[in-house]
């Protein structure tokens, strides 16, 4: 078993005018490669600050965070990054979006991209642009073009919560099935209970002020899962009840299908 | 409720306008303004000095191009224009770029630039030509100080607009700081940019007139002039209107640039 991810000792404070903000708060945790972990916690509680800093996007944190072996003192083309919003270049083609900086004129970009559409699905929107896509479609442009870089981990900041409950749960499929093929560690923040135990093999609580873990719950079920299941059922009660002993309901309970 | 009715719905609503070929809807205005002016000149008591009627306003059109002299008047008016126009609008968007992309730039260079911006562009011209004499240079000098503003103010605030949640992606991504203003900066400041050099081009017009008419001795400002000691009223109506032409093709060029590059923007098209 190797750990690939290895966080020790991490706390982060924002420095605001009305006094310092702790958002994370001794946070420990060892990820294995090939792992599908999800993260889950009300807003505030850190979930955004933690995935930045191990995407080295914030580089301002005391504690160690080690990637590979070695800390993340930067980003790097071994992290790749799914955000809420597709966040995609407005001016650039779909095909485009996906390449970035990367060139459509080397025949080894070329070959992959095409194939990352057809993974996602989007085989004849290569030439569209943003505006004319459905959110479902540019988030799924935002999956592709995260993994034509093949990163080792895959960090997601609640990529669905914006859609709606057909769409997550086609995209749920389909990154389950990008895991099972191509065994990128996944590092998953939700604030949903159900896309939490139906993607995770571990769940991550967390709680805010300050940020920090307040359990992790292992999700021994096999693949594909069943939500119907009284052993899915089960688990997500165990998961919930770890929230209902804090008193603010703040987790959305109710967007399963 | 079928294709049918919506169509004659549509026909309904436009009414005559319909038989008119689209492309020309915006010239049955001017049309107009041109008959009435016509009318009026014909029959009231007005002179020809005060109002030419548009008949000789064409004849005198058609006897400046026959004999050349018009021609070569644009020729070094748009030359003239165009020198001052790409000097400033060049400068604008470098400098526009380094403030734009730098702290230090900014903090040391913006106030003085904001401060020349308040000063009204004519009120300088006894300076310019107190210095730089009314030569060539002295007006493309000046033209090229009008361009240069609303360049570099557009291309300042579109590079401050850039979204940072893209910044981020392509920090994700490595891109390159070559990379990062080919493909991240310019691009996405490109709709200001392009309304700065439309603003500018409006201006190194207007500055070219100015410029023109307090003296020299070629061009269509200076036709005008010429012609206004003279009372040939008609030659001046001339020079407005191939001012007006000429700065009508000038922002429709700019407006076919937009079309091209920015054709990706969602926003409302009426
Ligand atoms: N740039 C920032 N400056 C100051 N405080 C911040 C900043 N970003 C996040 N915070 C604070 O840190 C805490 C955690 O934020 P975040 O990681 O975004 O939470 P989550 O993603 O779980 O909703 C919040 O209390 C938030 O107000
Ligand atoms: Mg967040």
């Amino acid at each position: 078993m190797t750990e690939m991810l290895k966080i020790d000792k991490l706390n982060k404070t924002f420095a605001a005018p009305t006094g310092d903000v702790i958002a994370l708060n001794n946070i420990q945790l060892q990820v294995k490669k090939g792992e599908f972990i999800t993260i889950i916690g009300p807003s505030g509680c850190g979930k955004s600050t933690l995935l930045k800093i191990v995407a080295g996007l914030d580089t301002d944190y005391t504690g160690a965070v080690v990637l590979n072996g070695k800390p993340v003192d930067g980003p790097s083309i071994e992290k790749g990054f799914i955000f809420q919003e597709p966040r995609l270049f407005p001016w650039l083609t779909v095909e485009k979006n996906i390449a970035a900086n990367l060139s459509l004129k080397d025949p080894t970009t070329r070959t992959r991209v095409t194939e990352l559409i057809e993974l996602v699905r989007l085989t004849g929107f290569e030439k569209s642009y943003p505006r004319e896509l459905s959110g479902g479609m540019a988030q799924r442009v935002a999956i592709a073009r995260a993994l034509l870089r093949n990163p080792d981990v895959l960090l997601l900041d609640e990529p669905f919560g914006a859609l709606d409950a057909f769409t997550r749960a086609h995209l749920q499929e389909v990154l389950l099935d990008i895991w099972q093929t191509n065994r990128t560690t996944m590092l998953f923040v939700t604030h949903d209970l159900d896309e939490a135990v139906f993607l995770g093999q571990r769940v991550i609580i967390m709680n805010p002020r300050p940020g920090h873990i307040r359990s992790v719950q292992p999700i021994d079920l096999p693949f594909p899962r069943k939500r119907s299941s009284s052993s899915f059922q089960e688990l997500r009660h165990k998961v919930l009840s770890e929230f209902e002993k804090v008193e603010e309901p703040t987790i959305d309970v109710g967007a399963g299908i | 409720m079928s294709e049918q009715v919506l169509v004659k719905k549509q026909h309904e609503r436009d009414g005559w306008l319909s038989r008119i070929p689209k492309p020309l809807h915006g010239w049955i205005l001017p049309l107009i303004i041109v008959v009435i002016w016509e009318l009026v000149s014909d029959i009231g008591n007005i002179s020809a000095t005060m109002l030419p009627s548009p008949i000789s306003v064409v004849a005198q059109f058609a006897r400046l191009t026959m004999n050349g002299e018009l021609f070569e008047y644009i020729g070094i008016s748009v030359y003239r224009a165009a020198q001052g126009f790409l000097l400033g609008s060049i400068a604008g968007l470098l400098i526009g770029l380094s403030t734009g992309l730098g702290k230090l730039v900014e903090r040391t260079l913006d106030t003085s630039l904001q401060l020349i911006r308040t000063i009204p562009l004519l009120s300088l011209i006894p300076l310019f030509i107190l210095w730089f004499g009314i030569g060539e240079f002295s007006k493309v000098l000046m033209i090229a100080l009008g361009a240069f503003f609303p360049v570099y103010l557009n291309t300042f605030l579109g590079i401050r607009s850039v979204d940072l949640k893209l910044f981020e992606v392509s920090r994700i991504f490595q891109y390159t700081r070559w990379q990062l203003l080919c493909k991240m900066i310019i691009p996405a400041a490109l709709p200001n940019i392009l309304l700065g050099v439309r603003l500018s081009l409006g201006i190194s017009w207007l500055v070219l007139v100015v410029a023109e008419m307090m003296g020299a001795s070629a061009g269509v400002g200076y036709m005008i002039q010429d012609a206004r000691g003279y009372s040939q009223t008609d030659i001046v109506f001339v020079g407005i209107i191939i001012f007006a032409v000429v700065g009508k093709f000038s922002d429709s060029g700019v407006r076919y640039l937009e079309k091209k590059w920015l054709h990706w923007r969602d926003t409302y098209k009426g």
